[in-house]
């Protein structure tokens, strides 16, 4: 007769409640921050958030329209979530730093996703104005999470100028092309002493699955979910992944061998 | 009393989130509160003092809400009113 462990844990986490994401001092129980570009309405947007489980999501800031409906910062906040604005647009590290202030303002945190783009077409960071704008940024009593390529050094530099974490890329923008180099994710993950989250270019479960396998505190996304065909279910399937992804990283994966190796004991085979 | 160049009710022209926008808001609390149609304390927040989610950069530097009473409005000036959207 088969027996059920009794201890075999029931939920995610319930062998380790201490497990948590810590960014600043903020504690997130969930792992999965999201996005929201992309999003083809408010409803469906919400939906989303809350089939994810996120804790901690980003919004733009962009330019008030009159008439201007129900907002989506309360969307977000109604639902427990806590804002994270960014600086998606900016080119240069004072654009970033007028950015962050003005998002300080409005929103009241002085928590910020720095993003400092390069040019339009490949929507690839600028290191240089990255590392100036996290200096000043923190200089200035910012909590910086600083959305970087998958670039080891770069990364060292951004938690040497005090980023309060560090989110190198897995592909571009928008790409949905997953972790082009895992070694590279691998290598920021292991050697950063500040949370490190994918950020950018996640297309489906498995590829925020293996972020959390390499290493990562956390994965980033909104196109997987916005302009998913069901960005509910997708939003779900992450929560999902993300989790499992964490326990599989815990949990200690066998190596890697070249040659198969018999699971069924040779020992007690009978002669048929 | 607030100091003006001009007197209190003359029509100003500012360029408001990138339109030619004519006010005869005296300070940026009034053509804030007139832009998003909200009443506004003189701190800059709302009645149930709630912070609007927006925040107004004037000419380039971020005017913080608290200064919006005290901050002339002028001729010519480049008001850029933000709020959060979707995006990242």
């Amino acid at each position: 007769m088969v027996t059920v462990d009794a201890a075999l844990p029931t939920e995610p986490y319930a062998h380790d409640a201490d497990d948590v994401l810590v960014v600043a001092g903020r504690r997130y129980t969930s792992r999965l921050i999201m996005g929201t570009g992309g999003a083809a309405s408010l409803e469906s947007l919400e939906h989303a958030l809350v089939a994810s489980g996120t804790q901690l999501t980003t919004v733009a800031m962009r330019r008030y329209a009159p008439g201007d409906g129900i907002s989506l910062f309360d969307v977000i906040t109604r639902n427990g979530i806590e804002v994270l604005p960014n600086t998606a647009g900016c080119f240069t590290a004072r654009e970033a730093v007028l950015t962050a202030e003005l998002a300080r303002e409005a929103l009241e945190t002085n928590l910020v996703k720095l993003e400092v783009i390069a040019d339009d077409r490949t929507l690839l960071p600028d290191p240089i104005e990255l590392v100036d704008a996290t200096a000043r940024l923190v200089a200035s009593g910012f909590d910086v999470m600083a959305y970087t390529n998958d670039d080891p050094i770069i990364a060292r530099r951004l938690e040497q100028a005090g980023a309060a974490a560090v989110m190198p890329l897995g592909a571009p923008i928008g790409t949905g092309l997953g972790i082009l180099n895992p070694h590279n994710i691998a290598a920021i993950a292991a050697n950063a002493e500040v949370p490190v989250i994918i950020d950018a270019g996640i297309g489906t479960a498995s590829d925020a699955a293996l972020a959390m396998e390499l290493g990562c505190d956390g994965v980033l996304l909104a196109t997987a979910v916005t302009r998913a065909e069901r960005p509910a279910v997708m939003a779900r399937a992450f929560r999902s992944a993300v989790e499992g992804g964490r326990l599989a990283l815990q949990g200690g994966r066998i190596p890697r061998r070249h040659e198969a190796l018999a699971s069924s004991p040779v020992e007690g085979r009978p002669d048929l | 009393m607030i100091a003006h160049d001009s007197p209190p009710n003359a029509e100003q022209r500012v360029l408001l989130n990138g339109e030619e926008h004519r006010t005869h808001a005296p300070s940026l609390l009034e053509l804030v509160s007139d832009y998003t149609q909200t009443p506004l304390s003189d701190d800059g927040r709302t009645a149930d003092g709630s912070a609007l989610g927006i925040a107004v950069a004037v000419d380039g530097a971020v005017a913080p809400r608290g200064r919006w009473a005290s901050t002339p409005v002028r001729d010519g000036t480049v008001v850029e009113v933000l709020t959060a959207k979707k995006g990242g």
